[in-house]
């Protein structure tokens, strides 16, 4: 389920970015400019992060990681991680496996990928998952699917809407059909949390592929999607080896599936606070709570 | 056997189709085409049949008994309306109190430009939701090869059992040798690493059941088959729906649990 594209040298900016800073000191700021792969133009990254890291000439949104969009969208000091430490294990001893999550965990300064918790946005308190792509490209493993659940789980008990950011590859295959299981444990425990009257809104980034498409990112009450992201089932590169065809320009992106009425509606990084505000104000998610949300 | 030979097996031409496991597990059966959406999609059956003397829904995906067929079915590859299809029935099952039977048979869900538009992902997740609570019994057999996302979405079930020659993994071993190790040749090496094989999945849990091939004809496994769908409606016919439906999100619920992954 993992699209084969993902696998290939790395062509976006993020992991440029990440391949840059292994070869140099992290003390000194690896790129004073950065070009937007979209329209090339030049811009300071101290500009880029004022702008939601989106290029002020065409609105290109750069990757960015789960912090960083976790710092975008909460109010300040707000947000209290739930399971930070949960890491995964090679149940099934996948050659190579092992390695693999070491790297990740050293690349991507997380140790799995997904980051969960709750936290208040305009003082209104919402349970969160935020995935991600440094960390084998947001696959989901048994620790990615129980840390889900673990929070939909604890937004029932505690009748919190969900918000969730989705990137992924899809399954982790490193992991077998316990990979595979997440996809019905995941969707069994957004089903509670629906079943309750609950709120769930899925963000959905680029890319959003394989088994996290097909499980919960496509099963929220809204889905939103931000511009040019690409959501599929199966990657571009794989269908095209399947019908051995060139895809139409723009396929799959977030554009698309507006058009084929498979999102609710495309939001700029620079709007999203105050989507994802409005959204829950007309919900009738009230303000205030308790201050830092314990578990 | 090594994992490879199962996946030979598990694909073989001469293998039966979900067509024959319906032909020979239930009688009266009438199919019932449709997702009153989009189409009819012709790799997966759906309709209804006598289990003995119980009325139940059966969805069988089919990959087409000879040249001609496989063509007509997608080579048992469904697009959403097949998925959409399946939950239909599923839906009207739950209605009219009646056991849903499913047989697994697909290299995976379809990967084209139709099926992405038609929001393949979206009829998968959907099935995958909308099983988790259906209030009827529901049991998933892999009878020949469980590829990936495209057979879980018939797969969410009350007990999940696979014939002993039957695969069901996350990736094909193709797929995996390519993409892992950008090498055709080592798709042996990734069907032992996958742990796809019936023996392996229940060893890991995933399968309560593997139901033995070791006979000339199939005879045997069609009356195992039938006995044990029977016997297992039964018993699950005598929950309610409330305990059916804790029961089933508790058995995928399982997997990867927290007090089950070692590092903490
Ligand atoms: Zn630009």
């Amino acid at each position: 389920m993992l699209s084969k594209g993902l696998f290939k040298k790395p062509k976006n900016e993020l992991e440029a970015q990440h391949r840059n800073k292994r070869k140099t000191d992290p003390a000194i700021p690896s790129e004073l400019c950065r070009s937007c792969p979209s329209c090339k133009q030049l811009s300071f990254t101290s500009d880029l992060e004022n702008n939601f890291h989106v290029c002020p000439k065409c609105g290109h949104h750069f990757r960015i990681n789960a912090r960083q969009r976790l710092n975008m969208i909460i109010d300040q000091d707000t947000f209290v991680e739930q399971y930070h430490d949960l890491s995964s294990n090679n149940r099934l001893e996948f050659p190579g496996y092992d390695e693999k999550l070491e790297q990740a965990t050293l690349f991507s300064h997380e140790s799995e990928g997904v980051i969960i918790g709750t936290g208040k946005i305009d003082n209104r308190k919402v349970a969160l998952f935020v995935m991600e792509a440094t960390f084998m490209m947001g696959s989901m493993g048994q620790v990615v699917g129980e840390k889900i659940t673990l929070i939909f789980e604890y937004a029932l008990k505690h009748q919190l809407p969900v918000i969730g950011y989705t990137v992924s590859g899809g399954a982790r295959m490193q992991e077998g059909m316990l990979a595979l299981m997440q996809m019905a444990k995941t969707s069994g425990a957004v089903k509670r949390h629906s079943d309750a009257g609950l709120l769930y809104l899925t963000v959905l980034t680029d890319p959003t592929t394989g088994g996290v498409t097909a499980s919960f990112a496509m099963e929220g009450d809204i889905i939103l999607a931000e511009p040019e992201a690409l959501i599929a089932f199966a990657g571009p590169r794989v269908i095209e080896q399947t019908i051995r065809q060139r895809l139409p320009k723009g396929f799959q992106r977030a554009e698309f599936l507006l058009e084929k009425g498979f999102v609710d509606a495309i939001v700029p990084r620079s709007t999203q606070k105050e989507t994802l505000t409005q959204l829950l104000t007309l919900h009738g998610i009230p303000k205030g709570g308790d201050q830092n949300g314990s578990i | 056997m090594e994992a490879y030979k199962r996946v030979a097996l598990a694909r073989k031409k001469t293998r039966p189709t979900g067509q024959d496991f319906i032909d020979n597990l239930f009688t009266d059966f009438i199919e019932l085409h449709g997702d009153r959406c989009f189409g009819d999609d012709p790799a997966v059956i759906t309709g209804l049949g006598q289990l003995m003397d119980m009325p139940v829904t059966v969805i069988a995906q089919e990959r087409g008994q000879n040249t001609k067929s496989r063509v007509k079915r997608n080579f048992g590859s469904a697009h959403p309306e097949g998925y959409r299809k399946a939950l239909r029935q599923m839906k009207l099952a739950e209605k009219f109190n009646r056991p849903i039977v499913c047989l697994i048979d697909t290299s995976g869900a379809f990967c084209g430009i139709g099926a992405e538009e038609r929001g393949q992902g979206l009829a998968i997740a959907t099935n995958l939701m909308e099983m988790m609570s259906l209030t009827v019994p529901i049991l998933s057999v892999v009878i020949g090869e469980g590829g990936s996302g495209g057979a879980l979405a018939l797969g969410v079930a009350d007990e999940v059992w696979m014939l002993e020659n039957a695969i069901y993994s996350v990736i094909s071993p193709e797929g995996c040798a390519s993409i892992l190790w950008k090498d055709a040749s080592k798709t042996k090496d990734a069907a032992n690493c996958l742990k796809l094989t019936a023996h392996d999945l229940l060893e890991l849990q995933v399968i309560d059941k593997i139901i033995s091939e070791n006979h000339r004809d199939f005879k045997n496994v069609y009356r195992e088959l039938k006995i044990g769908l029977y016997k297992s409606f039964k018993k699950n016919q005598t929950l309610d729906s409330d305990q059916l439906t804790i029961n089933r999100y508790q058995r995928f619920r399982k997997y990867g649990a927290i007090e089950s992954i070692a590092k903490l």
